[in-house]
């Protein structure tokens, strides 16, 4: 075994003073301090935590650190490497069920502690699942397949096309139905890109996260598997989705359109909101409850149009007041083809950005005008400013969200060069990224201490 | 060795509790006296009833550290329970709701808890570790408590002896449990995060007397440092029992010390007629090896019962069974507490485990009673084929309820033959105890991935260490020798203001007994009008000692202008000047009016009540006896002339 190995971990001081006594991580040791004598399993330490201490596990189950040089001596007593298992069982398969593939990506849905920097990583088989959430047998005949195990924030255009081909393939095979565990920080923006990517899929294809890391008695992660199985397994929408809790109660999960869908919580478990519009459907393990009636239906073909491409310099700038015009400058002058602003108001950004405005329409870069309010339209003829801009060639999206043009416009810049073909695909709403009307409870952030709104709150559980 | 059998309480002596083996430990919960609570910035010590918005929960057993399921997460899971959190916007926020990850621990909270660990002479850690410690009843929404070590292995004086101090761990409170029917369980979240310590004894108490006296050592010990929180529920112990042969048990949230002996006492005997009934059940010839039941569902047999418990089951669509317990009979009359039997743990663990909650939840043939008719009983007992030497459990409920019960009324029948099963146990009010949940092991504990490791610096320890209070019992010693009135030796050495005290007898010239008066029987007299220590400041107090020092108050103001700065802050500039004796007479004449004008029942009264509206006037400015012989110079006078 490696240094690295004996020692995980540790360093300075603490390393030392392991390697003079002759101590390694995991053994069940007895280190006397001038103090007094400490007894316990000595624990992996966290990288990002400092070099002066030694970890160990009591018998009482608490961890403690002990300062490296108050130790005068130490021994091992025994040796006992711990093995994090989740209890595997083979998924049973029943010929009455049909077929869903569950694809990981990384994130929180099934993930497991690691010692060593204290932090959650994933972890994801059929049986694991099965040995967490018995429920899934009772819904599916479930397949799972790795495809990358990294955290949201990591997920970036190659990992966009592998899971979109990957999802044409088994479409092409017979799915029933297709889920893609996810973090959650970027969910938005991989299901946006999906809604582009795979067209027309006959079969719901759902995209599932948790808030609370599986390995907590209290996670969301169950509940949102259950609900997103249900869902690729069962559901009439054959759209890209985003699964997760409706309110913050265990109760039932919403089915948002994967265009129009956002994180807004950095924390909280409901936080996927539908933005300027309703969410499709409520699911619970019962069943669906649906919102609305314009959706895709699914069908019996193996039919789907996958367009798995993308152009990476694209960005989006995100106006504040007395923005630099050299900060667009920068963008076109590095070579960026697209630029999506998150323009304030209905869509503008201040008089001294007008140049640089001008210089990116004569370098040939695309850009685009969302909203930085989220909800609304990007109505840029009501202003002499927004009039002024789209003089300069400055597109307004309408209510697409920034995240999602964003993504839109690096996957039709990888289709054309032609600014006026990408203005096409832009301007032509694929699954909702534009809708044509605002309904009036599209836009529903309850304002908290107003008496009628705590009054609705009290009774219903959130 | 079972040959013993155990006397009423009050006859019970050490002799009996040495036969028997008594041991016990305690783990004391203390609330800690700070601004907020312990892992957010909401306020602490703020509790209602009121709510604002209700939370709905499941909690699912996950995995330990070490790798495996924990035996109490699965035995909560069994019991599939839903559970409602009642929230006030006041006390809590998204941090308790496990909305939003824990922000880092109270510095104030970290701070007490490391004086109380140095208090009790244990060995501090150098780094701290925030833990998981996982609770699937629902007691806390996130499933687990965040808890961490301060200290080890330290001992605190019980007379002649020491009493071992295991640890002290900082923690988060859980929730007030509201009600628990069926398969709902209601939580109120007030008390949920509140900072926390537990000291942990050693299993060091002989008899149920010494636990009780230990208890009221640490309460108090904890009590001098004046940062802990008092009142109900702010000081709770958990107490453990065992007895040779039988296992550790935990009496869970006892609140007063009080109860701690009649507890132990019941649960050391429940352990000990447990063992004899093993003995019992070894000498029928049923071991844990050849320990059988049976079970039938008997619901067509009960069709037309008149036993309104199952009557009404059966209405709802319920079933019913039966279980034969063979060669039992009588055993489940077996005596295990003061007026309780053996059938009381059968049918503890069906209501918690299989959630049927309304009582009676089980009848058995050992007491018949007023339940089923004979007739009745006979069917039941045909349906499982019963000689004379079985017993058989009837238990009823939903299909899945009941599927859960019938195995655990085998499961805990089957634990006899074994021994003592570890579990947590409720303190109950008549003095026994009754199940809670298995006890769980240390795999329940896990690392909080959220917060890092905190360094205890040794200038911090430095700074507490300056502020740590002398231990009371050296201050009941101090303070005997130095002639304390008896009466108030024992309070003010607990006494926050036990440190003012040897500074008013040491440096301001005082003698104990004045001392004594203004800073334990005044606080005493205030504390009976509703005014706590706490909100007396010291530096108020202190100064307001110093005033009568300097002469600008007299002792007998004193009184009067503590309880104006408990209210309103003291500031000795605003005191009113001293009078002297020439100055009274003004006074004498104007409150002599004023006597005058009232009716009066006997004029020979005329200088008391005179004395009485002067003294109003002028207390705290001029000593009450000089006043008294002023007046009476006064009316001497007056009848001279």
């Amino acid at each position: 075994m490696s240094d690295k190995d004996t020692y995980k971990g540790y360093r300075g001081i603490a390393l030392e003073a392991l390697k003079k006594y002759g101590i390694r991580v995991w053994s069940d040791a007895r280190i006397l301090t001038d103090a007094d004598t400490f007894e316990g399993i000595v624990l992996p330490r966290s990288e990002t935590a400092d070099g002066d201490h030694i970890v160990i596990k009591m018998i009482t189950g608490y961890n403690v650190g002990i300062r490296a040089d108050r130790i005068r001596g130490a021994e091992e007593l025994g040796y006992k490497e711990a093995h994090y298992k989740i209890p595997e069982k083979a998924f049973p398969y029943d010929p009455k069920k049909s077929r869903v593939v569950l694809f990981g990506t990384g994130g929180t849905i099934a993930s497991r502690l690691d010692y060593r920097t204290g932090a959650v990583i994933p972890a994801f088989t059929p049986g694991e699942l099965y040995g967490s959430v018995p429920e899934l047998a009772d819904i599916c005949n479930l397949e799972t397949d790795k495809l990358f195990g990294v955290f949201s924030e990591n997920m970036g255009p190659q990992e966009y096309m592998t899971l979109a081909t990957r999802i044409g393939e088994e479409i092409e095979k017979g799915v029933r139905g297709i889920v893609v565990g996810h973090g959650t920080d970027t969910m938005h923006h991989t299901s946006a890109v999906l809604s582009f990517m795979v067209q027309n899929s006959p079969v719901p294809i759902v995209m599932v996260g948790s808030q609370r890391s599986s390995d907590r008695p209290s996670s969301d992660a169950a509940l949102n598997l259950i609900h997103s199985v249900k869902t690729a397994a069962d559901c009439d929408i054959a759209e890209v989705m985003v699964c997760m809790f409706g309110p913050t109660s265990d109760d039932y999960g919403l089915l948002h359109r994967g265009t129009r869908v956002r994180k807004m919580h950095s924390s909280y478990r409901s936080t996927f909101r539908t933005l300027s519009d309703v969410p499709l459907a409520m699911v619970n393990r019962e069943g669906f409850s649906y919102l609305r009636d314009d959706y895709k239906k699914r069908r019996n073909d193996r039919e789907v149009d996958i367009k798995a491409v993308f152009e990476e310099r694209v960005g989006i700038l995100y106006y504040y007041p007395n923005m630099q015009p050299d900060m667009m400058d920068m963008m076109v002058e590095k070579g960026y083809k697209g630029i999506v602003i998150a323009g304030t108001g209905l869509g503008h950004v201040n008089k001294p950005l007008y140049p640089a405005l001008k210089r990116a329409r004569e370098a040939g870069v695309a850009v685009y005008m969302t909203v930085q309010t989220l909800w609304g339209y990007a109505q840029m003829y009501v202003y002499e400013t927004g009039r002024e801009m789209m003089g300069l060639g400055v597109i307004p999206l309408q209510n697409m969200l920034p995240e999602v043009a964003y993504i839109k416009l690096g996957w039709a810049l990888a289709q054309s060069d032609d600014l006026e073909e990408v203005k096409d695909i832009m301007l032509t709403s694929i699954n909702g990224e534009i809708t044509t009307r605002e309904p009036y409870n599209g836009y529903l952030v309850f304002q908290g201490g107003i008496p009628e709104v705590d009054e609705f709150v009290s009774e219903i559980r959130r | 060795m079972y040959d013993f059998q155990f006397k009423p309480f009050e006859e019970m002596t050490p002799e009996d509790y040495a036969t028997v083996g008594f041991k016990s430990g305690l783990e004391v919960h203390q609330q800690l006296l700070t601004t907020s609570k312990l892992f957010c910035r909401c306020p602490a010590g703020r509790y209602s009833k009121e709510f604002h918005a209700e939370i709905l929960r499941h909690m699912r057993p996950t995995l330990s550290e070490l790798g495996e399921y924990d035996g109490t997460a699965l035995m909560e899971f069994k019991t599939k329970k839903e559970i409602i959190y009642r929230v006030n916007k006041e006390t809590v926020c998204t941090y308790e709701m496990d909305d939003t990850p824990p922000f880092m621990m109270d510095d104030e909270a970290l701070d007490i808890a490391l004086e109380i660990s140095m208090l009790s002479g244990l060995t501090l850690v150098d780094e701290v570790h925030i833990a998981r410690k996982q609770y699937l009843d629902g007691s806390i929404p996130t499933g687990f408590q965040r808890t961490a070590i301060c200290g080890i292995n330290g001992s605190v004086p019980y007379g002649e002896r020491k009493v071992s101090m295991i640890q002290l761990g900082i923690e988060e409170d859980s929730c007030r449990e509201i009600s628990d029917v069926g398969h709902r369980r209601i939580y109120n979240t007030d008390r949920l995060g509140m900072p926390l310590i537990e000291l942990v004894t050693g299993p060091d108490m002989r008899t149920p007397e010494e636990v009780a006296e230990v208890g009221q050592i640490l309460r108090k010990m904890m009590r001098t440092t004046g940062r802990v929180r008092r009142g109900i529920g702010a000081t709770r112990a958990d107490t453990n029992v065992s007895v040779t042969g039988g296992t550790r048990i935990e009496i869970k949230g006892v609140p007063k010390i009080g109860m701690m002996p009649l507890l132990t006492y019941n649960e050391a005997q429940r352990q000990w007629n447990l063992l004899r009934l093993r003995e019992e059940l070894k000498s029928r010839g049923i071991t844990e090896e050849t320990f059988t039941y049976e079970h039938a569902d008997i619901t067509r047999i009960l069709k037309k019962t008149r036993f309104t418990p199952i009557a009404d089951a059966m209405k709802n669509g319920q079933i019913v069974a039966a279980v034969k317990l063979p060669g039992w009979v009588d055993l489940l009359r077996w005596q295990t507490q003061d007026n309780t039997v053996f059938s009381r743990e059968i049918a503890d663990r069906v209501r918690v485990i299989a959630c049927l909650t309304v009582l009676p939840n089980i009848i058995h043939s050992d007491t018949m009673g007023e339940t089923l008719s004979g007739a009745e009983w006979k069917g039941a007992k045909k349906a499982l084929d019963c000689t004379p030497d079985d017993t058989i459990v009837i238990v009823w409920g939903s299909a899945q309820d009941v599927e859960t019960a019938v195995k655990e009324i085998a499961i805990r029948a089957k634990e006899v033959t074994i021994g003592i099963p570890s579990e947590t146990r409720q303190a109950l009010r008549d003095g026994t105890t009754g199940f809670e949940r298995i006890l769980p092991g240390p795999q329940r504990m896990y690392p909080d991935t959220d917060l890092p490791p905190i360094r205890v610096e040794p200038e911090r320890l430095e700074r507490l260490r300056k502020r740590m209070p002398v231990q009371y019992w050296d201050r009941i010693r101090q303070f005997t020798e130095a002639g304390v009135p008896k009466d108030a030796i024992e309070g003010l050495a607990i006494s926050p203001l036990a440190p003012l005290f040897e500074f008013a007898v040491g440096e301001m010239g005082f003698s104990a007994t004045e001392a004594a008066v203004m800073l334990w029987r005044y606080p005493r007299r205030l504390r009976r009008e509703g005014i706590t220590y706490d909100e007396m400041k010291l530096d108020d107090v202190r100064a307001i000692l110093q005033s009568v020092s300097d002469g600008k108050l007299t002792r007998d103001g004193v009184l009067n202008v503590l309880r104006h700065a408990a209210r309103n802050g003291f500031d000795a500039a605003a005191l009113p000047s001293r009078l002297k004796r020439s100055e009274l007479e003004s006074f004498i004449q104007k409150a002599k009016q004023q006597v005058r004008y009232s009716k009066l029942h006997d004029e020979k009264n005329i200088p008391n009540l005179t004395l009485d509206k002067v003294m109003d006037e002028v207390r705290g400015r001029i000593p009450g006896a000089d006043v008294a012989e002023e007046v009476a110079a006064h009316f001497a006078k007056e009848v001279q002339s």
